[in-house]
Order: structure tokens, then sequence, then C-alpha cells
């Protein structure tokens, strides 16, 4: 049947089982949105503030609920703006699939109103992007970059249409998702990609070594990387675990991979690791890292980075195999499958001496509670007695990041939403809304700080708007904290442009998007005002005071040995 | 720090659109430029081969290798061993020559390094060799006498020696095409 280019589009995100797309619309993507607006009944579009939003929301869809998030943007300032919210999906490799219209080909390159080479801009922090500049290339384009975003590694992939294309005319021939790898660019990908594509297998001999080697340690660890969220492996690794008796260091990345409430749980590893876990790492004879890259949180000083230990890496993509740190053993393959091949071959091991030394550290800080203030540990204490286990947790970046990852123990893959690579202040709102968006019958709360709130705040508008009943918690100590907390330990307290002794009010800001909000300096209050949230059930703020000077214990400083805590 | 070297790279990617660009910037990300670049088809004219040399220490190589083979666009990709690899590039000269005994003498040294005289105008001679670095640098270092009025070299291309090609299946490739996979 012949179709324009921007019902061609539509039809093909139906292909891919796509109910909602996040957007902002604009003149060179006119014909998209006028399409949209005949496909309403099937595709809801969710209008946010600024563009960043809209990425932002569909990447935090896309981790909360395991399918690709979608987005439109208009050409020029539309798409400039959705590039934080791609190098933060690429980063963390978030399937989001991102679409926009250029200026019409006979205007490209003409530096013409609103055009920009965004092609160009957003190759290195895509996996993929394409120009279509023929309107009998989409369909293949769109089955092609659906495919390339959410498999192996997944990440963000960039369609870049010029108008005129989706005006265009040409034959459409609907192909059930199954059959796309048999179709067009597809099938030859599909040929190319490995000898054993049809079954992609670890490889047995690599699982045999590791076999061996898990079996001659003494003192084993395991690094819970995003790999086993994103591949959705909790189970496998629960086991894995389970199986090799081993104590088991989170990332932030890894937050919902395994469960922080088990009993093998050291807590988070890195800059702001629990003693618990960077003691482990210093002392394990084996460290088994699943879907981890090692990133410089992590391994603060690639050296020293658990020098005992033969290290073992099993990652889905063999680029970051010694990209980090130098690994003595390596299994590719998805954590899934990879997991589940190797609990078959484990006998039970037992490490009750081990377990004793690393448990006798930490796994989680102690502060000292007054009745008059607020620590990081009472807030996110109240929360999780107040709402349901599994409300989904979107945060910001910087201090209440790092104290909600401490706190919250996270039980399933797609609950904990952070940015962890590129660190993007101003995620969390965005990134709530797509994960309510994705998950109505969740709770989803967002976790933020005055600096982070105080950049995308905008999005109130678009919670207000859908009638979504998110709360944000503002950990509000007046500070940049996390800069300031390093201008206290390293740069002799000069507080160089960290004071946020300004506005907004965050409670009259909620009333004028026309939200609820308090603010709260004790925990009896915090208490009253989760309550009352839970009872309005619309979109509402709680403004929770905190001392200026509350550090993120510990830390050990970037390029460090992991255990030299400057704070404990 | 690791020793510093020239490493040659052969790539074999699609024949499209922003591919080059894409390859380049692998390099211009971590600071290192490239010394030397060639591109053409090959017996499939759906795919190119680029032969990149660089300057920089084994892991950074290795690194920029790592990368470039997670690229969709790149089917393979192989750093070719030194010892066993022919590289070849091609140098054009327009050299200086206003009289005879100018022009006969550049004719001598061409035909020593067995280059080709391409054109004879009054003034000047243009001149093609093929060789590896070692070569043409002496002949350009010789022919500066004479005054080198432009110079044109193609950058260089490499195969290995052998039976072996880039397209071998090694278990190496079928981890980085695991990645690639669009199940």
């Amino acid at each position: 049947m012949k179709m324009t280019g921007a019902k061609i589009l539509m039809e093909c995100l139906l292909e891919q089982g796509v109910d909602t797309v996040f957007g902002y619309p604009g003149g060179t993507v006119i014909n998209l949105y006028d399409e949209l607006y005949k496909y309403q009944d099937k595709i809801r579009h969710v209008l946010t503030s600024h563009e960043q939003g809209a990425s932002h929301a569909a990447d935090g869809y896309a981790r909360s609920t395991g399918k690709v998030g979608v987005c439109f943007v208009t050409s020029g300032p539309g798409a400039t703006n959705i590039i934080t919210g791609l190098a933060t999906a690429h980063m963390d490799s978030s399937p989001v699939v991102i679409i926009s219209c250029n200026v019409s080909e006979d205007l490209i390159g003409k530096d013409s109103f609103q055009e920009v080479d965004i092609t160009g801009i957003t190759m290195p922090i895509t996996k993929c992007n394409y120009l279509v500049k023929r309107v009998e290339d989409l369909a293949d384009i769109v089955r092609q970059s659906f495919a390339i975003a959410r498999s192996g590694r997944p990440g963000p992939v960039f369609i870049d249409i010029l108008s005129n294309v989706s005006a265009a005319e040409c034959e459409y021939e609907p192909v059930a998702q199954e059959h796309h790898s048999t179709t067009g660019k597809l099938a030859s990908l599909m040929q190319r990609a490995s000898h054993n594509f049809e079954s992609p297998k670890p490889n047995m001999d690599d699982i045999n070594k590791l076999v061996e080697m898990i079996r001659e340690s003494r003192k084993p660890l395991l690094i819970c990387g995003g790999g086993v969220v994103r591949s959705r492996a909790d189970k496998e690794f629960n086991e894995f675990a389970d199986r090799i008796d081993s104590p088991v260091a989170i990332t932030v990345m890894g937050g919902g991979g395994f469960r922080g409430r088990n009993n093998l749980t050291t807590g988070m590893i890195g800059m702001h690791g629990s003693q618990a876990s960077n003691m482990a790492c210093d002392g394990c004879d084996l460290l088994i890292a699943v879907g981890c890259r090692f990133s410089n949180r992590v391994a603060l000083d690639p050296e020293t980075f658990a020098k005992q230990a033969k290290i073992v890496h099993i990652d889905i993509d063999r680029s970051e195999i010694n990209k980090n740190v130098k690994t003595d053993h390596h299994i590719i393959g998805d954590a899934k499958d990879v997991l589940a091949i190797l609990n078959e071959q484990i006998e039970q091991q037992h490490h009750d001496e081990w377990k004793e030394y690393v448990f006798s550290f930490d796994t989680e800080t102690i502060y000292e509670e007054e009745s008059d203030t607020l620590t990081p540990k009472q807030i996110t204490k109240a929360i999780a007695e107040l709402l349901p286990q599994d409300t989904i947790v979107a945060t910001d970046v910087g201090q209440h990041q790092m104290w909600a990852i401490q706190h919250f123990h996270f039980d399933y893959p797609g609950q904990l939403i952070t940015s962890g690579g590129l660190g993007t202040m101003g995620f969390g709102l965005g990134a709530a809304i797509g994960a309510q968006m994705g998950n109505p019958d969740k709770r989803v709360i967002h976790i933020t700080g005055d600096g982070s709130f105080r950049m995308n705040c905008n999005e109130l508008a678009t919670e207000q708007y859908y009638d979504l009943p998110i709360i944000t918690f503002v950990f509000n100590n007046g500070a940049l904290g996390m800069v300031r907390q390093w201008q206290t330990l390293i740069k002799g307290k000069r507080y160089s442009a960290t004071d946020l002794d300004r506005g907004p009010d965050f409670v009259k800001l909620a009333e004028a998007y026309g939200l609820k909000g308090s603010r709260v300096t004790t925990v009896e209050e915090l208490e009253a005002a989760i309550k009352d949230a839970i009872e309005w059930n619309h979109g509402y703020v709680i403004d929770c005071a905190i001392e200026m000077d509350e550090m993120v214990r510990p830390m050990v400083q970037g390029g460090k040995r992991i255990t030299d805590f400057i704070v404990k | 720090m690791n020793e510093i070297k020239k490493h040659t790279i052969a790539v074999l990617v699609d024949n499209e659109a922003g591919v080059l660009s894409q390859v380049s910037r692998l390099f211009s990300r971590k600071g290192f430029n490239i010394e030397s670049l060639a591109v053409g088809t090959t017996d499939n004219p759906e795919i190119s081969r680029i032969t990149i040399e660089v300057l920089a220490d084994e892991d950074h190589a290795e690194l920029i290798a790592n990368q470039l083979r997670k690229l969709f666009i790149v089917h393979s990709l192989k750093v070719l061993p030194p010892e066993k690899s022919i590289r070849r590039e091609l140098v054009l000269l327009k050299v200086r020559a206003e009289n005879s005994v100018k022009r006969n003498e550049v004719i001598q040294i061409a035909n020593i390094f067995r280059a080709n005289i391409l054109d004879v105008s009054p003034g000047a001679l243009t001149l093609a060799m093929i060789g590896d670095e070692g070569k043409t640098e002496a002949f350009e270092k010789i022919l500066e006498e004479f005054e080198i009025l432009e110079l044109a070299r193609t950058g260089v291309v490499a195969l290995e020696r052998g039976q072996e090609t880039i397209n071998e299946d090694t278990k190496e490739k079928g981890e980085f095409n695991y990645g690639k996979n669009v199940l």
C-alpha cells in the first residue's frame, strides 16, 4: 500500500509495539505530528516542557520497562537539546530511539533555518545513527534502529529524516517483528554477526576455565554491574552468588541486579563504596565482574585495583575487555546466558571464614542522629517504611544520588534509575516521568538535590498535566553538596560557586505548577508529609532540609587505592 | 610509558556515506594524529578497505582497534604485524629542471630508483615512484637539491605476507561480532 513517510513511520512504530512516545513538535517535524494526531488512539504522545526532559523520559521509560524508549524532536535546537539525553543513554547502555526531521533536501547544507548537522553531532554518542534521504529506505532503517538499540549491548540510536521524506510516498509492506531479522539490511547484519549467530552461546572452554578458577579460589568477590540489570539476569546472578558463596559488591549501575537486602551484599563499591566492598576488593583472590566496565569511579587506581586477585570479566562487549583494568580471563556473552551455564557447572562452594572477614566491615554508613536535623539515612528509611518495597527510584546526580544508592535496598532490575556514567544533573525528573508512564501501577519517586532539581524542574508541568503521582524528595542543603564536599576535603574549604543561597521556594514552586509541596526538617514532619503525599495522590514535592556539611561517606579520592578512605 | 611506534591498521568497512568520519573520530577523540590514510573499494564493491597508520604505544593502538572493531560498519580489522607485512605507497613529485643537464641528472636518479617519468616539460619533470617510506624518503631527499615543486602521496596500503588474510574467523573476531548481534 502507498503511504507517506510519516505514516510509514507510525506503522513501523506499531510493528515494534510502541504505544508511548515522548517529544516536542516543531516546524520540520510537523508531518510526523500530523500523522501522530491520526494515530492518537494507538500511540500516546507525551509533551514535555523541554526536549531534554523528553529524552530523559524516553530513557527512564526504557530503563524501567526494558523496552525501547522513543522520542520525537524537531530539527536544529530541538535536536541539539536532546544531546545530553543521548549521551546519558549512551554511557549507561539504555535502549532509546530518537527520531527527528531535518530540513528538506533542497535546503540541507545551506545553513537553513533550524538546520544543524545532527547526525555529525550525535555520531560519538549513539550506537548508530541514520540520515534518511529516501522514503523507500525509511521502514528498513526504523527496523534496524530498534533491533540495534535493544540487542547486544543496548544503546541509543538516532534517526534524522529529511522533512520532504516524511511527505513523500512509497509502497509499505507490513513485516511482523519476528521476521525483521530476515528482511532488508538486518538480514545481512545478522549473517555477519558471529559465526554461531543463530544461538549465540558463550565459549565452553572459557566457561570451564572460570569454573576451575572458582574451585581454586578461597576469597572470591563478585561485582554486579549494569549489564546484569540490562540483561535482567538478577535470578541467575543470585543463584551464582549463592553457589559460589561469595560476597557481592554492587556498582551504581548494578543497583537492582542483586537484592540489596541479601546477606551476601557488601553494598556499593568504588569512590563512595562501603568499607566492606572496598576491603573485600583489596583482599580477594578472585574477582568476577559481571557487566561492569571498571570505570574510574570503581577502579579508582587500575594499578592497585584488586591487585591480589585474578580478575575475570564477563561482558557482552568485547571492546570493554582490558580497556580500564587488565584482566586474567574473560567470557563474552549475555550475562543471563553466561551465568545460567555457569550455574549448571558449579557445585556449591563455602567461604565462611572469608565472609566473616568481609562482613566485619560496615556495609552501610552510620550517622550520628540528633532529633532536630534530618540525616540522609533517616530520609531514606522513612521513605522505605512508608512506600511500597517495589517503589521505583529515579535520582539526579550528586550527594543525594549516592545516599539513595547506599541506603535504599533495591530488589529488581529497573527499580533504580540513575545517570551513572555521564552523571547528568537534571536527569531525574524526566526519567521519573518516563518510568511512571511505563509503570502506571507502581509508585515512582524522584530523589534529587536542590542543585539538580533547579536544572530541569520545568518538567513539573508535565507531571501535573498527565497527573503523575510522583513524589519528589529534595535533599536540600543549600549547596552543590558533592562539589562542596570535595572543596572541604581537597580544596581547603574554598567554597567557590557552590553556595545555593537563592530561590526558588520549592513548596511555592510546586504550588505554582498545580502540585502540592511541604518543607520538612524532622523525621516526624517528613513522615507526615509522605502520608499526605500518598493521600493526595498527585504530584508532590517534599523539601527536606539537611545539614550543609553532611558528607557522602566513605570516600576514596579518584586515582587512589580503593582502601585509602579520606573519610570513613 | 610504553614505547611509541608506528602501527598499521587495516579495516574492512561498509562502502557508505559517513563511514570515514566514524573511523577517524576514534583517533581524534584520543588526540592521535593519523600519519597516513588510504581508502579504496575491495573486490567486493560494497566493502572498502581503509589502511591507517598511527603513532601510538601498544595499549592505545589496541584500544583504538578494539573500539573500531565494535562499530557496525566494520566487518574485519587487523593490526598488521610489521615484520610480516608488505607496505607500499605511491608518491608523485614535480621537480625543477631548467635545462637539459639538470633534466638528465633527474632522469638518471629516477632510473636508479625505478621511478616512472610521467611528464617532461620545459623547466620541470613529474615523476612517480612506489615503495615503502624508506625508499620514498631516500628518493625525496636526493631530489631536494633540484628543488621539489610539488609532492603528493597516496598514503600507505598494506597486505600481510603469506596465506593469511584479514578475513580469518578467529575466536576474537567472533567475540567482537557477538556484541553486534541484532537478534
